[in-house]
């Protein structure tokens, strides 16, 4: 049979186009390469060249025509000891088929088509309400629920320990428990850290595995990715996160996505952490909390932790994680204080939130510094008679959004906290999610106590009046209580 | 659909142009050679020149080696064409950028490659993929979307890898891959192996901040990893000449003291010495080397660019005077005295592959739709 060329498609897009010119004839040869045609789209005239060598046995649609549908037929090709007598097979035999499928090409027919979308727009009384609503549905990170913390046993002692501490006893640990885990980033070796942090692991691990990098991002991020790719560890700190914005193709487009785009062949083990959102004084370049930002994105796992104890568990647990962690810490919380117990092998499970404060009034839920805010106001709140229920997710990807709904179902009301800015932030999901699923249990719609949507001013009042604070807090929960 | 055939008898007399053509070829290989000397003798210290200029010279290929290079180059060439014959026919979606044209550079660098070195490119990566054995069926069918493709038909024509071939991406960001083949390299220093990463890039990522970024701390940690800039002269429709302010991008590792150099990547044997030489470099633990591959695309940036920033004449010119694969074919028929029955026995059998490739491709099912879930995390 002769070879059928095909009016082609030229762009991810194109549907139709003119034919606008043969460049050879019936009974030309033509080899693989060679232009046989031109065609105008919309947006271009392109060259067709022939991908077969032979003869231009028959030219089916004529040069000048419009609107040519791609996939149609052009013409016929001769390939080797064929001649006319098989176009006229060809022609009687295309007959036949348009007679018993009614169309030449049926296959042009099996393209997908765009369902139409009414009917999954209605809404789906029977699913509502359920652990699963028809809006936003999360990849499932764990088939079952998520652990819960190991119990300390009774009788272990726990030593007081700035989150800086932890984070170091941490690394340390893992580093000695595992010879691919290591750590690069600006000043952590020699330096000992820019905040201190990395503290004395050049000395017990040396250069190899404690590596000072120059003031590029980018390159050592994506350095890091490859690395992880090759199967190490690499804990890749920042300076802060502000600068992480440099990285952000590599953190995102390489180390979140490649699992997917590998079909599960490449596993990019690997840590992102340092100081994230405001410190004192650093104005907006050095000030925002992308908890939002990285909370975005399938592929990435994100933790924010607020106590030393919380810290090094969690810390622990994302060097040990095969997928890519973002570990958001906080420079004010570094120089903090808290009981850490005193075991081995302290790690806690990834993706589980605790319960930090018990209550039954009301549930503020918040993470990092968030919490110092929320406990303050939880304090202070209980002196006037509200009970708070205070959450610390810990984990923001994936989220324990089952233990804040268990929460509300007790209380009726719901308070976020953070740093970050109001919209598309971690407490506007929250708040998403209890309206699909504990719509009858909510008794107030939930507020978000947020960072004001404003660049962080530089000014000592500027700045305070930016960031959020106990008192707001309180009034939210009054609001929520309809206290007020 | 359009199922092709044997070659046909068409073939003999466009042979014999070409060999006509194959003389000019071997003349303005010598010119390249010369130039990358210069280039070369500028770039370099005196004390290493000796040994750098040794890169260039051609070397003589085997029977064997010829007949090598001549079926993964035809493997290559043959699949991309079919590439973009399925492309045409709307069963290959999305950007597909074809190696037509350049099949020298990847399949001279892989001849002197060893088991472990790890090889990254960017988009325009079928080419590579094939060179380092992973399976056209494998291949095709990611192309056109299908569940037997390397990605399990979620990474498409610019997103493929094989672990087992330690080709690690296929990315299709410009000049992302280079800081991770850095970081492969990195991986091979940390656990002291003798392995290197050679990583691809286009004259395009070549201006690109995190090469740069890369080229520094690879040189600053006698990283073993090798550049292979492969300058097809055009960033998508943009000229090297209107994108970049030095043109000899072999250079563009001289303020961190990366040797770099210039290479005739229509020459596969051209391509293969520079590669022995670099990866020599790496192995013995001194660190990066460029090596920039002069080559040339045929065809369009992707399967939607017309190509009108270039004239006819010199795609025309390229394909008849230095073609890559008609240069090993030459060398076939007349130093290794094959029959052309004997190259057609080839040609068919490469034909026959990629007819597979394509024919699996398109009989292939779908990813089952449970896959969109899948592969997000790897479960802890």
């Amino acid at each position: 049979m002769p070879t059928e060329i095909l009016m082609p498609a030229l762009s991810p897009t194109m549907e139709e186009g003119k034919l606008a010119k043969w460049t050879v004839k019936e009974g030309d040869e033509v080899a693989a390469g060679d232009v046989i045609a031109e065609i105008e789209t919309d947006k271009a005239t392109m060259e067709v060249e022939a991908v077969d060598e032979g003869t231009i046995g028959k030219i089916l649609v004529g040069e000048g025509t419009d609107a040519v549908k791609v996939n149609t037929p052009i013409a016929l090709l001769l390939t080797e000891g064929e001649d006319e007598g098989d176009l006229k097979k060809a022609e009687s035999a295309k007959t036949e088929k348009t007679k018993s499928n009614g169309a030449a090409h049926p296959e042009a027919d099996e393209r997908p088509k765009a369902e139409p979308t009414a009917k999954s727009l209605e809404p789906d009384t029977e699913k509502l309400g359920k652990a699963d609503g028809p809006v936003s549905v999360l990849v499932a990170m764990d088939k079952a629920e998520p652990p819960e913390d190991p119990e300390v046993p009774e009788g272990t002692e726990f030593e007081e320990q700035t989150v800086r501490e932890a984070l170091r006893d941490a690394m340390a640990e893992e580093m000695r428990r595992d010879g691919d885990v290591l750590v690069m980033g600006e000043e952590v070796a020699e330096y000992q850290g820019a905040y201190k942090v990395t503290q004395g692991l050049l000395e017990e691990f040396s250069a190899r595995r404690v590596i000072d990098t120059p003031i590029t991002e980018h390159g050592f991020a994506g350095l890091g990715v490859g690395a992880a790719f090759a199967g190490l560890k690499p804990i890749v700190e920042f300076m802060t996160f502000n600068f992480a914005m440099q990285a952000m193709d590599q953190i995102i487009n390489s180390a979140a996505k490649t699992l997917y785009m590998a079909g599960g062949q490449m596993g990019c083990p690997i840590v992102f952490r340092g100081p994230n959102g405001a410190a004192a004084r650093v104005a907006a370049q050095h000030s925002q909390d992308y908890a939002g930002w990285y909370s975005h994105v399938p592929g990435l796992k994100v933790i924010q932790p607020h106590t030393a104890a919380d810290a090094k568990g969690l810390l622990k647990a994302a060097i040990r994680d095969p997928n890519p962690v973002i570990f958001l810490e906080n420079e004010i919380l570094y120089g903090q204080s808290f009981p850490v117990p005193k075991l081995d092998d302290f790690v806690l499970p990834i993706g589980k939130a605790k319960i930090a404060r018990k209550g039954s009034d009301a549930t503020i839920v918040s993470f990092g510094i968030g919490m110092t805010h929320a406990l303050k106001a939880a304090e202070a709140l209980a002196e006037e008679g509200i009970d708070c229920e205070v959450i610390d997710l810990r984990t923001l990807r994936p989220m324990d959004i089952d233990s804040v709904i268990a929460s509300v179902k007790k209380t009726g009301r719901c308070v976020t906290v953070e740093e970050g800015w109001p919209q598309n932030s971690v407490g506007s999901w929250i708040a998403s999610q209890l309206m699909v699923k504990a719509f009858d249990y909510l008794d107030a719609p939930v507020l978000s106590v947020t960072g004001k949507d404003v660049p962080m001013p530089y000014a000592a009042n500027l700045e305070k009046l930016a960031l959020p604070n106990p008192t707001e807090v309180v009034e939210a929960v009054k609001t929520v209580s309809y206290a007020k | 659909m359009a199922e092709a055939k044997t070659p046909s008898k068409g073939r003999g007399g466009r042979s014999t142009t070409r060999s006509g053509a194959g003389s000019s070829s071997r003349t303005s290989r010598k010119t390249a050679a010369n130039k990358t000397r210069s280039a070369a003798a500028k770039a370099e210290k005196p004390a290493t020149e000796t040994a750098e200029k040794s890169a260039f010279d051609p070397i003589v290929f085997s029977k064997d080696e010829d007949l090598k290079a001549y079926r993964e180059m035809l493997l290559v060439r043959r699949f991309e064409e079919k590439a973009g014959q399925l492309y045409g026919m709307g069963l290959i979606g999305g950007f597909c950028h074809l190696y037509i044209g350049q099949e020298a550079v990847v399949v001279g660098v892989q001849l002197s490659l060893k088991e472990g070195d790890q090889v990254t490119t960017t988009y325009r990566d079928h080419g590579h993929m094939l060179a380092t054995g992973m399976e056209p069926r494998g291949v095709m069918a990611e192309l056109t979307g299908r569940r037997s493709g390397y990605s399990h038909g979620k990474g498409g024509s610019m997103h493929m890898f094989s672990r087992e071939k330690n080709f690690f991406g296929g990315h299709g960001i410009v000049g992302a891959s280079v800081p991770i083949g850095t970081g492969l390299a990195f991986a091979n220093r940390y656990r002291e192996n003798d392995c290197v990463s050679v990583t691809y890039f286009g004259d395009g990522a070549a201006n690109q901040g995190q090469v740069y970024e890369s080229f520094n701390m690879a040189k600053l940690w006698h990283l073993p990893v090798i550049y292979v800039i492969e300058n097809n002269q055009y960033g998508m429709g943009t000229s090297v000449a209107r994108a970049s302010a030095t043109t000899e991008l072999c250079k563009r590792g001289q303020s961190f003291d990366i040797p770099g150099h210039q290479v005739d990547g229509m020459d596969v044997r051209a391509v293969k010495a520079a590669a022995d030489f670099a990866t020599e470099h790496a192995r013995s633990g001194k660190g990066p080397m460029i090596l920039e591959m002069l080559t040339y695309r045929y065809r369009g940036h992707s399967m939607s660019d017309p190509a009108k920033y270039r004239s006819k004449e010199e795609v025309q010119k390229m394909r008849t005077e230095h073609d890559a694969i008609e240069q090993v074919k030459q060398r076939l028929l007349s130093d290794h005295k094959l029959s052309e029955d004997e190259v057609k026995e080839i040609d068919k059998e490469i034909r026959s592959v990629v007819n597979d490739a394509a024919e699996f491709a398109q009989n292939d099912p779908e990813p089952d739709p449970s896959e969109l879930w899948t592969d997000i995390y790897v479960e802890a």
